[in-house]
């Protein structure tokens, strides 16, 4: 194994945590920045011929080798799990920029009351309501303490849309629900497809609220903070599996990069695939001395550092702390163990797929533009006669319009699955289809939770990390309910024939849901019940942080991107602040 | 090494000659015409059989054309050559398990290439059936991973980016007013609200001016 000279800083992947702490430790400090990323070089005008579909979307060309390490999935702790063949229910990016580069670009903040989901819920419920099996956990921070790096957020990604909250002032149009902003969004919403305003106009005359979707796809040029200028969107359709052809969308490539190639104390190193972090916990205790890693030649390296910072995909985290035997595995039967518990992922689903009298010319939007609605998300709602807790949004956006993906698509009155009278159905209702999506709240459970597989390996020969995962009554009453809503709303859009989604049964691995993950490596306020803490720090190693969604207690309903971004940049702070000056706990 | 196989495909499907209008196809005078397309996975039977099954799956009629105009056959034979078919993109880690649950994909040992050779193989002779015999074929199997994959390739051939070799002069896309890679829709996005919007499509080698390689040319 080489030794490398060591650096002050490194950073286990590249996606947007990785390379928002490259560029804020790169800028504000003179410490050396290595960053580690696994899959191969990107730079910021790299997808000017990448809008085919089949290639793209249909064989993944930009996520993670699945030939090479997977996951497996197994309902429930007695069953054996079986790995994810081919990619499925989320989509894992990989390369420079990482899953933020294919991603919708959806923005919502959280919603202030996820953050202490425990306490409010039992506040206003009592303990009994909650599900007799959760994990729920409140995260260690409010939304007052991060509201000011959600603001940095929208800046740095130029987010477009409309604020419906600015300091308590609720503002028509906007999400008058959403917690209070301290500015309006720095872009203008997106423009409006056809589906989605015939979804706004419905919502509003059956007494919704219905607000542009925030949007990363960013609704004109716009030249952020840091000097970085973009352009604004055109609307060509090709944006979740896609990088941006123009760069309209907010990429870790387009947004972070242009800053971080002027920085010489920072470096990216690509092929870098890290398989464990060091620690000795008897020589250099509560420490981490570096990381070892196989360069892109197979070349086996041992990369000393001072400060780690574990930011590859959220599932990833958790996979390289258990594989470096960091912390104590969680053992669901006891309750010890802080390291996998609380698995969530989001519940996601076409709520209803509405077949129209007229065309929509859906080829034309971006992932983001739409209209989405929160009257039914969070505790907005009235739950003291309903079975279950918590809600999401429903929105119409213009994701995911492509023709090999939607080709097919037909009322249920229609029986042929192919032929002439498949064809002709098909061909009928291409463009006159729309779906109505739901993205809805996922609670911790006990037995929702990560470990290393007993059987399945990767390429090198380690252990496929497990996923222990199932939806719970909760979820699946939540969707009935919303499904009765949005069958609402299609009607009321004029819908003829409306196909409602079929229910939540066990979990479905072959279809995507969202790329929404979340826990493994949660942040909390105590050591038993984490395993970083409110600075995303970790207990037991004061100089290794984990970024990302890992550190999410459960699953908040929204897209957890300016989340994940908002805790990177306090993290950042605190760093920069005070941890440099005392490298000791945080908290 | 094995003997250079080829399918024969219709001229009218080749040349830019169809022409896009109120929905109706019309072929021109040099339909009769043909022209030899080589094999790189397929024997020439087989090419012939999955020509025959996917046009049964996706049909041509008299207004629309399907699956064999759209060079759907040739887009499967470069498919399964390529990584796809020989399962480059799936994790092969044993044990396989054969009849697991739907909710956990595929979980068998069979490539794409080893799936469809075995398929084949119950279709002897099924392009010299009539259309009626051989939908009665295609009922039989169904409910087999074979005919699931044939149905999911026949629609990507029909809508695919014509570099991979199916969406030949981009019919699949004119049938349903699909564009292709537009560069942008930033003027008429919010406008043409309840009409039908077609502007000509244009493939992404002719969007980009360029030499873009598909997947299964590159590895």
């Amino acid at each position: 194994m080489k030794t490398l000279p060591s650096v002050d800083v490194v950073i286990i992947g590249g996606g947007w945590t990785g390379l928002l702490m490259a560029k804020e430790l790169g800028s504000r400090t003179a410490l050396s920045v290595v960053v580690l990323e696994r899959g191969g070089p990107r730079k910021t005008n790299d997808y000017g011929d990448d809008m085919d579909e089949l290639d793209y979307t249909i064989r993944f060309r930009m996520m993670q080798d699945v030939s090479q390490e997977t996951v497996t999935l197994r309902h429930d702790s007695s069953r054996r799990a079986l790995p994810l063949r081919q990619h499925g229910s989320f989509l894992p990016g990989s390369g420079v920029g990482g899953a933020g580069e294919h991603w919708s670009g959806v923005c919502p903040r959280y919603l202030p009351d996820c953050f202490e989901l425990l306490t409010h819920s039992i506040e206003k419920y009592g303990s009994k309501r909650l599900p007799e099996d959760h994990a729920i956990q409140d995260w260690g921070v409010t939304y007052e303490e991060l509201e000011p790096h959600y603001t940095r957020v929208d800046l740095l990604l130029g987010i477009s849309g409309k604020a419906g909250n600015i300091r308590g002032k609720q503002i028509e149009g906007g999400n008058i629900f959403e917690g209070w902003r301290s500015a309006e969004y720095p872009t203008p919403p997106t423009k409006i497809p056809y589906f989605s305003s015939m979804f706004a106009e419905a919502a509003k005359s059956l007494g919704y609220h219905p607000y542009p979707v925030p949007a990363a796809t960013t609704s004109r040029a716009y030249t952020n903070p840091d000097g970085v200028s973009r352009s604004g969107c055109t609307y060509c359709g090709y944006c979740e599996t896609f990088g941006c052809m123009i760069g309209a969308k907010s990429q870790p490539t387009n947004t972070l990069l242009p800053v971080i190639e002027k920085r010489k104390n920072v470096s990216i190193r690509t092929g870098a695939w890290v398989r464990r972090i060091v620690h000795d916990a008897s020589e250099n205790k509560g420490k981490a001395s570096g990381v070892i890693y196989f360069d892109a030649n197979g070349q086996e390296v041992f990369q000393p550092a001072g400060l780690v910072f574990l930011s590859s995909w959220t599932l990833n985290n958790t996979h390289l702390l258990l594989l470096s035997g960091i912390g104590e595995a969680y053992d669901p039967t006891t309750g010890k163990g802080a390291l996998g518990r609380n698995l969530t992922h989001q519940v996601n689903f076409s709520a209803a797929t509405a077949f129209l009298e007229r065309p929509l010319n859906r080829f034309m939007g971006s992932g983001a533009s739409g209209i989405m609605l929160s009257d039914l998300d969070g505790d907005l709602f009235d739950h003291s006669k309903l079975p279950f807790l918590r809600g999401g949004t429903l929105s119409a956006r213009s994701a995911r319009s492509l023709p090999i993906g939607e080709w097919g698509v037909v009322p249920e009155s229609v029986k042929a699955t192919w032929g002439p009278e498949w064809k002709k159905a098909a061909l009928h209702y291409y463009d006159r289809t729309g779906r109505i999506g739901f993205s809805g709240e996922h609670l911790a459970y006990r037995d929702n939770y990560m470990d290393l597989d007993p059987v399945y390996k990767d390429h090198f020969g380690d252990p496929l990390l497990r996923l222990t995962l199932d939806w719970r009554e909760n979820e699946r009453k939540m969707a009935d309910y919303v499904i009765t809503k949005a069958i609402e709303l299609a009607r009321e859009m004029g819908a003829k024939d409306v196909t409602p989604f079929s229910g939540l049964q066990s979990y479905d691995a072959t279809r995507y849901q969202s790329s929404h993950v979340q826990g493994g490596a949660i942040m909390g306020s105590s050591p038993e019940r984490s395993v970083v803490n409110p600075y995303l720090q970790h207990w037991q190693l004061s100089n290794l942080f984990v970024l990302g969604a890992s550190s999410f207690p459960q699953n908040a309903a929204a897209n957890p991107t300016p989340t994940i971004l908002a805790l990177t940049y306090r993290t950042a702070d605190a760093i920069v602040d005070r941890y440099l000056k005392n490298p000791a706990p945080l908290a | 090494m094995r003997r250079r196989e080829f399918l024969t495909q219709s001229a009218a499907s080749i040349g830019g000659v169809l022409i896009y209008s109120r929905q109706v196809f019309r072929l021109s005078a040099q339909a009769n015409q043909s022209i030899r397309i080589p094999l790189r996975f397929f024997s020439q039977a087989e090419a012939l059989i999955i020509a025959a099954a996917s046009s049964r799956i996706f049909p041509s009629d008299e207004t629309s054309p399907g699956a064999r105009e759209a060079g759907v056959a040739v887009y499967i034979d470069r498919q399964l050559a390529g990584p796809w078919g020989r399962d480059r993109y799936r994790y092969t880690q044993v044990p396989f398990e054969e009849n697991a649950p739907a909710e956990f994909g595929y979980q068998g040992k069979a490539t794409p290439q080893q799936i469809y050779r075995q398929g084949l193989k119950d279709l002897k002779g099924f392009h010299r059936l009539g259309p009626r015999e051989q939908d009665q074929k295609l009922k039989q199997i169904e409910a087999t991973l074979f005919f699931s994959l044939l149905r999911q390739n026949t629609i990507e051939g029909m809508f695919c980016d014509p570099m991979h070799g199916g969406n030949i002069d981009m019919m699949g896309w004119q049938l349903i007013g699909f564009p292709g890679p537009r560069m942008s829709n930033y003027e008429d996005v919010d406008t043409h609200f309840g009409e039908a919007f077609r502007p000509k499509p244009a493939s992404l080698r002719q969007v980009t001016r360029g030499k873009v390689r598909p997947s299964e040319d590159l590895e």
